[in-house]
């Protein structure tokens, strides 16, 4: 039998090179999940990668109260936390939202349509991790920075631009998976 | 006690998986008889020890032991024994060793049942299914472990997700499994024959009823599927288009293919190179799917929770097995000898144009599906693909498809003139025609395209049946002995289409569908497709883990009782998670589907009513094509063997060990 001709052999081996190719992406895909950069299951905010939007609120609980220029002349990387009294997977986040605070991270809060009230017994019982509370009574800020439900953080670097963003708790797996490779991004 | 045994008989499983894979392997090239015969045991053995390891967890599951986390956190002892048993395999880990089980059936009914296929090739085929075994025994083992303890053991479990306590995922996931695992069948036989190097039309006669009996269990599979979303979400959707769906499709649509092109193999000895890397795809496709679900790399309302490390185990397995085989392929099928010359217009060329068309929707499909990851990786992009890609991308590919279905069967092999076999056809084309223009003119164009070509390929698969039997021909008693007589291999495959035509009328037909959502006071109705839905009460009702608000809905028609529809929102205890239990009747032919959105304070409810017309028919389709796969499945050639000269025969059995 003559030997096969060299288009053939191309041919034939063109499936193993786009399967290889595919299975180099995957691969790729994979490990940017295990470093936290990519989650398929996250509505990612367009935030990230972009200044924070323009907003003022008032304190809230005896805090101070913040606005963008505030986050944006901080010398350190800033975790602002959207959370509300009423929200229970804001209450599950609390302790190790003060582990955070004792690690040396800055935390400010943005309490989302909560009552003063409210606030201040929930601050008391789960903890204060935050140097700053700011109050969003209307909500309306929250729209603005793209939040899609409490709790919700997002990292801003110094100069006021958001460098990473998590919808829902910040759990030791979330911390450890993504937040301290974005704060070592930011480093 | 017994999950540690079922744990034990999981790595005994694995051992001999290991050695099944060696001694399927290298026994041919010692050519020892006795390793020939070891590796069909082994075969039964792994499958047996992988029994003994799944009735273990499912015993673990019934008898609630809480120790194995599987069982705590996917089941509690107020769940109903019958989802016990089947929360078994609705988790990651458990539905992972259901997967693993089948595999090892695969291999277990080809050792008892290969029985006509040369010793060497069989002992190469189960050494390939033990090496791919092997791997996700190891994956269940390692990282995968559904036997897993914890200690102390809650009181209660979790228990099952509501939307899983439904006898439709009872039977989904182990019919849907069957299908995917089995095209593992095929690909031993396409590496085995790489391995040695020969593919004839004996190879293309053994491999089709493997591919045909997983093929008939994914389209069950997939018809289950679809008939549990349509009646259990409560959108009245049958078909999604989300990622995990379309990657059961994707080994369907090739899988489809590839017992059309072994066909080709049988008859002609052509298109072999063709059929080994359909073959090799399609379980490829099925192996894909899988490490798509598990690594949670796609978003999807099916996704098991995301767990990249696993995923990365699963593709190395990929890595292995699908590049492993593609390098053999690369390496032998340039070997492969070509024959069997056909005009274009002949039966090769008609399915020919059939592969091409189901292998480049799948191509589509696959694209749609794995475009937003990749965009994500090489652009940082976030886009997502839905469903309207899916229909302008699949309707126009399937067109021709429908077009050739009725066609091709006609046509007889190597040379074939067209013109014949479309005179048989007139009477489709007609009717196809009348339908088409009966709704264009009522403004229906997508729907007149469908339902043309559903009466298009529904007819051309009667007039081949009569044909076949030479009905009006010969006397009507004859004609109906025939249809007994002739190979059982056509009458599935005219049943297949036929089937295919059926689900393609449902298909069409629900673009026709209406549906209003509306807010009633008990004593108010409302107007939707012809009937009057009129609410009579709300009522509490208590279900055996849950509670429920049911609602009396009743339809009438000119004033007369339809029937009388019974939609309710249930709140399951355990979980604190309310569902929807949509009321669904039909008449076979239209389906009335009411759901119950919830109450104000007022005393409403709030409601959503559809009529589907010709809903009942996607689901009669794809039973129909399955039905159509099991009567072909038991054709003469595959039960007692292809009719062979005595002369010949002798030397097949025995020169080749």
């Amino acid at each position: 039998m003559a030997a096969p001709s060299v288009s053939r052999r191309l041919m034939l081996g063109l499936p193993l090179a786009v399967v290889a190719t595919g299975g180099i992406g995957f691969y790729a895909l994979l490990e940017r999940m295990r470093s936290g950069s990519y989650n398929p299951q996250d509505f990612n905010n367009p935030l990230v990668g972009h200044p924070a939007p323009e907003f003022t609120l008032p304190g809230a609980d005896g805090h101070q109260g913040f606005d963008r220029a505030a986050l944006a002349v901080q010398k350190r990387p800033v975790l602002v936390n959207f959370f509300a009294s009423w929200c229970v997977p804001c209450a599950g986040e609390a302790p190790f939202l003060d582990k955070l605070a004792q690690s040396g991270l800055d935390l400010w809060g943005i309490a989302y349509q909560d009552k003063p009230e409210a606030l201040a017994l929930y601050l008391a019982k789960y903890g204060n991790p935050y140097r700053r509370v700011a109050s969003d009574r209307s909500g309306r800020v929250a729209i603005n920075w793209g939040v899609y439900g409490v709790p919700e953080s997002f990292l801003i670097a110094p100069g006021g631009m958001v460098r990473w963003h998590v919808a829902g708790p910040l759990v030791p797996e979330v911390i450890q998976r993504q937040l301290m490779p974005a704060l070592r991004r930011l480093a | 006690m017994i999950p540690t045994l079922g744990h034990f008989a999981l790595a005994l499983a694995l051992a001999i998986a290991a050695a099944q894979a060696v001694i399927g392997l290298f026994g041919p090239m010692l050519r020892d008889r006795v390793l020939l015969r070891t590796a069909p045991a082994l075969a039964i053995g792994q499958f047996l020890m992988l029994c003994a390891s799944f009735a273990a967890l499912v015993w673990a599951g019934v008898v609630s032991d809480f120790t194995v986390k599987n069982v705590a956190d996917f089941s509690s002892s107020i769940t109903p024994l019958f989802y016990r048993v089947t929360g078994t395999w609705g988790n990651h880990d458990g539905s992972m060793l259901l997967w693993c089980l089948i595999l090892s059936l695969c291999g277990a009914v080809v050792g008892i049942f290969g029985t006509n296929i040369p010793t060497s090739l069989r002992s190469r085929v189960l050494g390939v299914l033990g090496l791919v075994s092997g791997g996700f025994l190891l994956f269940t083992l390692t990282v995968s472990d559904p036997f897993q303890r914890i200690w102390p053991p809650p009181l209660t479990g979790a228990g099952v997700n509501p939307i899983l306590q439904d006898p439709g995922l009872a039977v989904h996931p182990p019919i849907l499994y069957t299908g995917y695992v089995g095209f593992s069948i095929a690909f031993a036989f396409a590496v085995a024959a790489l391995i040695e190097g020969r593919v004839d039309a004996a190879w293309g006669r053994w491999v089709r009823p493997w591919t045909l009996v997983s093929w008939l269990f994914l389209t069950a599979g997939i018809c289950f599927g679809s008939l549990w979303s349509y009646y259990t979400l409560g959108w009245g959707g049958f078909w999604f288009w989300d990622p995990v769906e379309n990657v059961a499709l994707l080994p369907w649509l090739t899988g489809t293919a590839l017992i059309h092109s072994a066909i080709v193999v049988e008859k002609r000895e052509a298109l072999k190179t063709w059929s080994v890397l359909l073959a090799i795809a399609t379980f490829s496709m099925s192996l894909c799917g899988t490490f798509l679900v598990r690594s949670g790399l796609l978003n999807s309302v099916h996704a098991f929770a995301a767990a990249p490390d696993q995923g990365l185990f699963i593709l190395a397995l990929l890595a292995l097995t699908i590049g492993g085989s593609l390098l053999l392929f690369a390496f032998r099928a340039p070997n492969l000898a070509t024959s069997g010359l056909f005009a274009p217009v002949s039966r090769e060329g008609a399915l020919i144009l059939n592969n091409i068309f189901l292998c480049v929707i799948a191509a589509v499909v696959f694209t749609g599906t794995m475009y937003p990851p990749f965009v994500d990786l090489l652009f940082g992009q976030q886009i997502s693909v839905g469903a309207p890609f899916f229909d302008q991308a699949v309707l126009p590919l399937t067109a021709p498809l429908i077009l050739a279905m009725a066609v091709g069967p006609m046509l007889q092999w190597k040379r074939a003139a067209i013109m014949p076999a479309l005179t048989k056809l007139w009477a489709g084309a007609v009717i196809a025609v009348i339908v088409f223009a009966f709704l264009l003119f009522r403004g229906h164009a997508i729907a007149a395209l469908g339902l043309a070509g559903a009466a298009w390929v529904i007819i051309g698969a009667v007039v081949d049946l009569a044909e076949r039997v030479r009905l009006f021909r010969v006397p009507l008693v004859q004609s109906f002995t025939r249809l007994f007589t002739i190979p059982r291999a056509s009458v599935g495959a005219a049943l297949g289409h036929l089937g295919f035509g059926v689900l393609v009328l449902g298909i069409a037909g629900m673009t026709l569908r209406v549906h209003t959502v509306t807010v009633l006071h008990p004593g108010q109705g409302v107007d939707l497709g012809g009937y009057r839905w009129v609410l009579d009460s709300i009522a509490p009702v208590q279900g055996p883990n849950y509670q429920a608000r049911q609602a009396t809905v009743t339809v009438t028609r000119h004033g007369k009782l339809v029937m009388t529809l019974k939609p309710e929102r249930r709140v399951f205890t355990a979980q604190k998670v309310d569902t929807m239990a949509a009321a669904i009747r039909t008449n076979g032919v239209r389906n009335l589907f009411a759901t119950f959105a919830g109450e104000d304070n007022s005393g409403g409810g709030e409601f959503q009513f559809n009529v589907h017309p010709f809903a009942p028919e996607i689901w009669l389709g794809g039973l129909i094509m399955a039905l159509g796969g099991a009567i072909s499945l038991s054709d003469r050639r595959f039960r007692i063997g292809a009719p062979v000269k005595k002369r010949l025969r002798k030397p097949a059995g025995s020169a080749t060990v």
